[in-house]
């Protein structure tokens, strides 16, 4: 049933679902907010190229400066008053929020009754959410530390020097996207979605659709070797490792092209060392194999690709 | 006889005179005094800043130089993490969005507000539950504490996630700050697993589910889970898999409320500590917060330098 703005209102009135209708108003600003500051510079910057005389003698930032200004400033009282300043509104915030709202507390826990849906605590929504496409040990373990790994890799494989320490779009674009699509698009989206658009049985409720506890979804999930009509085990396992190796080599080759498409961009290639080029490519492909098994999921209706007596991708 | 008696009551009567006059002159002479020190007093309590019980806390003047402006940073413990001066253009909201500091300022709210539900939460199957409901309702303040650490915790995670996010916007990972942006990325797991094992405490059906949700994950890790890739083949089963270790047992039950417990308030917060203090300190010894820097141009970039990087000396963020 649609328009139930009811159980629309139920799903975001939940106590522990606040923070995430929070990270719909405060990621967004706050991307908004960097990327206005990165224009700003990005105009700043497009002057001084135009201008070498300019570029000689300027400041170079988008902020007021005249010469003579110190250019630093005392922690006592300058920073130390903001800080202060900013503990007190966050007490205040923090204050209102527990005054209004109780943290949510259900009944005992009962291993024999299974809440439907049973979710994780919103944070790792993201996680659960990727359930659906992959096998727990993808999902819930190798995706997760490939998380870890691949963040902690950032600052050795951007072999791009521009951009320390200013916001900036048109000086690290490829970065920039590589990120933004990681942590909005894959991360904060899946939460949402695991938060608002998943219900009983883990299945799709659009907004404002009633959550209905005995809908049956007959979904006819086939394996890839399947479709090809592969009857043999072996030869299945073969062939999806063929697959997967396919949408490796051709995944990398499109990175490749991806890196070589503006000068700017070939040049900080030329500054990688191969096992640089080889982790990026390699976490990038692992990143977008995400979309692209939900793309294979959802458009063809393929469980999964590779089958093997061990385990399935 | 009367003579006796009588030289007798005048020695008697000397002595009392004598100490008559010894107290009057004392009297006569403290007034005097009395009245010069206790104006002293009055006027010192005007300027408590200059008693010795001041000076001996607060070692430095109160006035607008930069030298005491800089002292009275560098000479208090808790201010000692600043410099004593940064970037003029680093205190713009717009650079740093506060959220680092934020983060902090949360731990420790979260530190004073857990280490108070701590008074109150016995972890135990039969107890847990029971002292939810008795924060709830009988202990004063008790529901608005668990709110606030809830909330908190809530808040905290938002706040790490943005400061990553400003961290990565403004390239502060790179050079020379690449250690530092590792030890955040641990910090940000560190803080959503404290968020995690805090989860399962209150032994409701809310918590009981999300942690089975969880940990029923670890089953399926590669070799050393039972349900994972080659861990049956590697002799893993449900009762000696990684997931057992977690929990310790097969179930989500009272050793894995246990175990939760002394993750959430004992080891992951000196963890945390541990790896914020590397992280704050990494923060001033790579050169102080990264900027706002002055922009670099494109026909200014120069060869990689291979080699080590020298120290920075000067940790005030200006280069």
């Amino acid at each position: 049933m649609w328009g139930d703005w009811h159980q629309l209102w139920h799903i975001v009135s939940v106590p522990d679902n606040v923070p995430i209708v929070a990270l719909l108003f405060l990621v967004p600003f706050y991307t908004w907010y960097g990327f206005r500051e990165a224009f700003a510079h990005d105009r700043l910057i497009g002057q001084l190229e135009a201008d070498p005389q300019m570029a000689k003698t300027h400041h170079r930032k988008p902020y007021p400066y005249k010469t003579g200004w110190d250019k630093e400033v005392h922690v006592w009282p300058y920073l130390m008053r903001i800080e202060f300043l900013a503990a007190i509104i966050l007490t205040v915030i923090l204050m209102f929020w527990s005054i209004t709202l109780n943290a949510p507390l259900e009944e005992p826990a009962n291993p024999s009754l299974t809440m439907n849906p049973s979710k994780a605590p919103w944070y790792f929504l993201g996680l659960q959410e990727m359930l659906v496409y992959f096998d727990p040990w993808i999902a819930g373990v190798v995706m997760p530390s490939l998380i870890i790994v691949g963040l902690m890799a950032i600052p050795y494989i951007d072999a791009n020097p521009l951009g320390n320490g200013y916001y900036t779009y048109k000086q690290r674009r490829f970065s920039i996207w590589a990120f933004l699509i990681g942590f909005l698009a894959l991360w904060c989206v899946m939460i949402v979605v695991g938060t608002f658009i998943r219900g009983p049985g883990w299945q799709w409720f659009w907004p404002t659709q009633t959550w209905d506890h005995n809908r049956l979804e007959f979904a006819v999930n086939r394996n890839l070797h399947e479709i090809f009509g592969i009857q043999n085990r072996w030869i299945a396992a073969a062939f999806g490792g063929a697959v997967v190796g396919l949408y490796f080599v051709v995944a990398g080759y499109l990175m490749h092209r991806l890196c070589m498409l503006t000068e700017f961009s070939r040049k900080i290639y030329q500054r990688m060392t191969l096992l640089q080029i080889v982790t990026l490519h390699t976490l990038l492909i692992l990143m977008l194999s995400l979309p692209a098994k939900m793309a294979v999921r959802l458009l063809f209706r393929i469980k999964y690709v590779l089958v093997t007596p061990w385990f399935n991708i | 006889m009367p003579e006796e008696n009588g030289s007798g009551a005048g020695k008697r009567a000397g002595l009392l005179d004598t100490v008559k006059e010894t107290v009057k002159q004392d009297l006569a002479g403290l007034k005097g005094v009395l009245a010069e020190k206790g104006k002293e007093e009055l006027e010192a309590l005007k300027e408590p800043e200059k008693t010795q019980l001041f000076r001996s806390i607060f070692r430095v003047k109160r006035d607008d130089t930069p030298r005491s402006r800089a002292l009275s940073v560098l000479t208090n413990v808790f201010f000692h993490l600043h410099p004593a001066k940064i970037n003029r253009d680093a205190v713009r909201y717009s650079y740093t969005w506060g959220m680092g500091g934020m983060s902090f300022y949360l731990f420790l709210v979260l530190t004073i507000t857990g280490l108070l539900l701590m008074y109150y939460y016995h972890p135990t199957k039969a107890q847990a539950y029971r002292d939810i409901l008795y924060l709830h309702h009988d202990v004063p303040f008790g529901q608005l504490l668990r709110n606030m650490h809830r909330w908190g915790a809530h808040l905290m995670i938002i706040a790490v996630w943005l400061h990553m996010l400003r961290v990565f916007l403004t390239g502060s990972y790179k050079r020379p700050r690449e250690f530092n942006w590792c030890v955040g990325v641990i910090l940000m797991v560190l803080t959503m697993l404290l968020s995690f094992t805090g989860y399962l405490l209150p032994d409701d059906q809310l918590g009981f589910w999300a942690v089975t949700v969880g940990t029923n994950m670890a089953r399926a890790t590669p070799l050393l889970g039972h349900e994972g890739p080659f861990g049956a083949q590697l002799g893993m089963t449900a009762f000696n898999d990684v997931r057992f270790a977690l929990l310790g047992g097969s179930i989500v039950d009272a050793n894995a409320l246990l175990r939760a417990y002394i993750w959430h308030c004992i080891a992951i917060p000196l963890i945390a500590s541990v790896f914020m203090g590397v992280h704050f300190w990494r923060v001033r010894k790579d050169g102080g917060i990264s900027g706002p820097a002055p922009v670099m141009l494109e026909s200014e970039l120069k060869e990689e330098k291979k080699g080590p990087r020298p120290v920075i000396l000067r940790p005030s963020g200006t280069r």
